[in-house]
């Protein structure tokens, strides 16, 4: 069977009723919650996790794939009336967006950067489509030590490729390498540092982790700054329709954005930020008007803005064909499939193609929906907007913690939220990323499983990880990740990388 | 935690913070020395065992000390913003008041707590008004997923009298 097949029996299982119902819910809670400032993405996932539970794995999963993507349009939103410059994946849209909305443009700001959102995900979708079979192909000839290497790659790109330090970027990940470790060892079954608590032999939860660092740390953080006041927020003044020659300015940018910012998810490159810093710098040099750049020019948000939905769809291409997560959000997603006993990679595609399939054809249904959901309805979106701070982050926390209580209502699992929660706003007050240390805890047993089998078939001759010509040049590629930019650091070119650092996503 | 006021860049002095973020560092290496030092012998014929990786692991933990240790005498460590402490010990204590009350007194009531005191920590000062509208949020967010969505939350006295 042919992709197209495949494409069209997903659309079948995406489109029965129940499964239209949970992407619907899906994408308005992705929307509603995406949209509140400070959370991105990740947070999103992290946080509406739990409302998942009780779902069986292909009603979860379409939800999640919805959650998702709604959590990317709510951000764009964020973003473009409210000047946060904290939701890493669209600080470019803010740069063009808020200006617009300033000078009364609000309206065609959200518009552009809504079917740009759209055009993206559906090309980038189908893109994921019609790559991952050929990808999943690939990935059956990998042996341990390819996926060994593919995942120090992941590691380096990851930690310290991009942001603005080396040496914080390959902490965090070794702060989360070193959390992966605890609890029972999968081969042998003897308990790592665990120091004889029974709550540790099953290891640290993503989720817990995950919202521990982002919810309970950006808390802190932000209570930590003190009152500065309430953020201004843009009224959508004007038409949200956007006039012909915004259709003529923005259509280009759209599918440049999204050619940009697809490939980069794709590879194991990081987070989405790259794509959106290229596609702006692209539409900038391209633009006829280049004065307007600044001041609100519209394809600095349509380009941005798709870049960064093609590259969320593409992340999922790894993920979903190799099992390797390549963002914060992906590690969480991958979370979600492995409550449900499912291991994303070749092997999935095999023996679950319904499930695979309905994924990627409920993305397309989803984003759909979020047209329609986002151009008509954003006057109620703003005004999630205008919500107290006292209130958002009390809110905030009373969901953080309530999906740790649902996942294991035990005063130790709080302690651990409260604990990573501390340790997250520390990270934050000393520039720490924090993607890799969730990275670091999901991707760590995988790549130690790999290591393992590769050295136990090598009989522990570590030469059989360089031999293999995929697995060598893989390696190669991730120690180029790590010493070019240590080179432009040290010749103080440091600042573009910071500009791309991914800290959120 | 009072490292926000330690000196600046520009003075390059050594920078305490990032010396005890290199002890630390260090001392998470040793932790892991010391707890896998027990697992030895299971190696196997290929000396490669469920040893190997933490080794691996606190070998680099203690390359990082060493490096972040030099980056905190050369006094180029990262710059921070000061840090208001105050509004943080009220969002930590709302936590910690809701994580020893949780399985006393029930998900409602602990949960709203939590949410006065963040609340509080945010800069809304009424805690008789913001008590009561916490645990009433709390009481119909418990009410959608404990008996709607079929998660299980701890039960208190509130729950169990409406329920």
């Amino acid at each position: 069977m042919g992709t197209l097949d495949f494409l069209l029996q997903g659309l079948l299982v995406a489109a029965q009723p129940m499964n239209l119902l949970y992407a619907l819910i899906g994408v308005t809670l992705g929307t509603a919650v995406g949209v509140l400032p400070g959370i991105g993405p990740a947070l999103t996932v992290a946080l509406l996790l739990p409302v998942t539970y009780q779902l069986d794995p292909g009603g979860s999963l379409i939800m999640f794939a919805g959650i998702y993507y709604g959590g990317m349009y709510g951000g764009s939103t964020t973003s473009i009336l409210l000047n946060t410059p904290g939701e890493s994946s669209s600080i470019v849209t803010a740069l063009e967006g808020n200006k617009m909305a300033r000078a009364g443009r609000g309206g065609p700001a959200l518009a552009t950067a809504a079917i740009g959102s759209f055009v993206a995900g559906l090309i980038a979708t189908m893109g994921l489509a019609f790559i991952a079979p050929y990808i999943v192909k690939l990935a059956l000839v990998f042996g341990p030590r390819e996926y060994f290497a593919l995942m120090v790659l992941a590691f380096v790109t990851v930690s310290s490729a991009f942001g603005d330090s080396t040496l914080r970027g390959l902490t965090s990940l070794f702060v989360g390498l070193t959390l992966a470790c605890i609890g029972i060892d999968q081969l042998t079954g003897q308990a790592r540092l665990s120091f004889g608590v029974p709550d540790l032999l099953d290891g640290i939860e993503v989720t817990t982790l995950a919202v521990a660092m982002f919810a309970i740390g950006e808390t802190l953080y932000i209570a930590a700054q003190g009152d500065k006041g309430p953020d201004k927020v843009e009224a959508v003044r004007g038409s949200v329709w956007m006039s012909a020659s915004d259709w003529a300015r923005s259509w280009k940018a759209w599918l440049r954005g999204t050619f940009i910012g697809f490939p980069i998810g794709a590879m194991p490159a990081g987070g989405a930020e790259i794509g959106t810093f290229l596609s702006y710098a692209t539409e900038k040099r391209l633009s006829k008007h280049p004065e307007e750049f600044g001041n609100g020019a519209i394809e600095g948000v349509a380009g941005p803005e798709a870049a960064n939905n093609a590259s969320a769809a593409g992340t999922l291409v790894p993920l979903l064909t190799l099992g390797l997560p390549t963002s914060a959000t992906a590690a969480i997603m991958l979370a979600g499939f492995q409550q449900y006993g499912l291991q994303p990679g070749p092997l999935l595609f095999a023996t679950n193609p319904q499930l695979v399939w309905g994924l990627i054809a409920s993305l397309l249904i989803a984003n759909f929906m979020l047209l329609v959901l986002n151009l008509p309805l954003v006057g109620l979106w703003v005004k999630l907007l205008t919500i107290p701070k006292p209130w958002l982050y009390a809110g905030i926390l009373l969901f953080a913690t309530l999906g740790t209580i649902g996942a294991n209502p035990s005063v130790f699992e709080l302690g651990m939220l409260l604990a990573f929660g501390l340790l997250g706003y520390i990270m934050r007050v000393f520039g720490y990323p924090i993607a890799p240390v969730v990275v670091g805890l999901i991707l760590g047993p995988l790549a130690e499983q790999q290591l393992r089998r590769a050295l136990s078939i090598s009989q522990g001759d570590v030469t059989v990880l360089f031999t293999s010509p995929i697995a060598a040049v893989l390696l190669a590629i991730a120690a180029l990740a790590f010493i070019v930019p240590l080179i432009l650091r040290a010749r103080g070119r440091g600042e573009v990388l910071a500009q791309l650092a991914a800290s959120e996503d | 935690m009072s490292r926000g006021d330690s000196p600046s860049v520009e003075t390059r002095r050594p920078d305490r913070a990032a010396l005890i973020i290199a002890v630390v560092l260090a001392a998470i290496a040793g932790v892991i020395f010391w707890d896998v030092s027990r697992l030895t012998g299971l190696a196997g014929y290929s000396q490669v065992g469920p040893t190997t990786v933490p080794y691996a692991i606190a070998c680099c933990l203690i390359g990082l000390a060493i490096w972040t240790a030099v980056e905190g005498f050369r006094g180029d460590f990262a710059e921070r913003e000061p840090q208001q402490f105050g509004p943080v010990a009220w969002v930590v204590g709302g936590l910690a008041a809701q994580m020893l009350l949780l399985n006393t007194l029930g998900f409602s009531i602990a949960t709203g707590i939590l949410f006065a005191m963040t609340a509080r920590g945010f800069g809304k000062r009424q805690l008789w008004l913001t008590i009561p509208f916490g645990i009433v949020a709390s009481f119909v967010v418990w009410t959608i997923f404990a008996k709607v969505l079929q998660l299980s939350l701890p039960a208190g006295p509130l729950e169990r009298l409406l329920f």
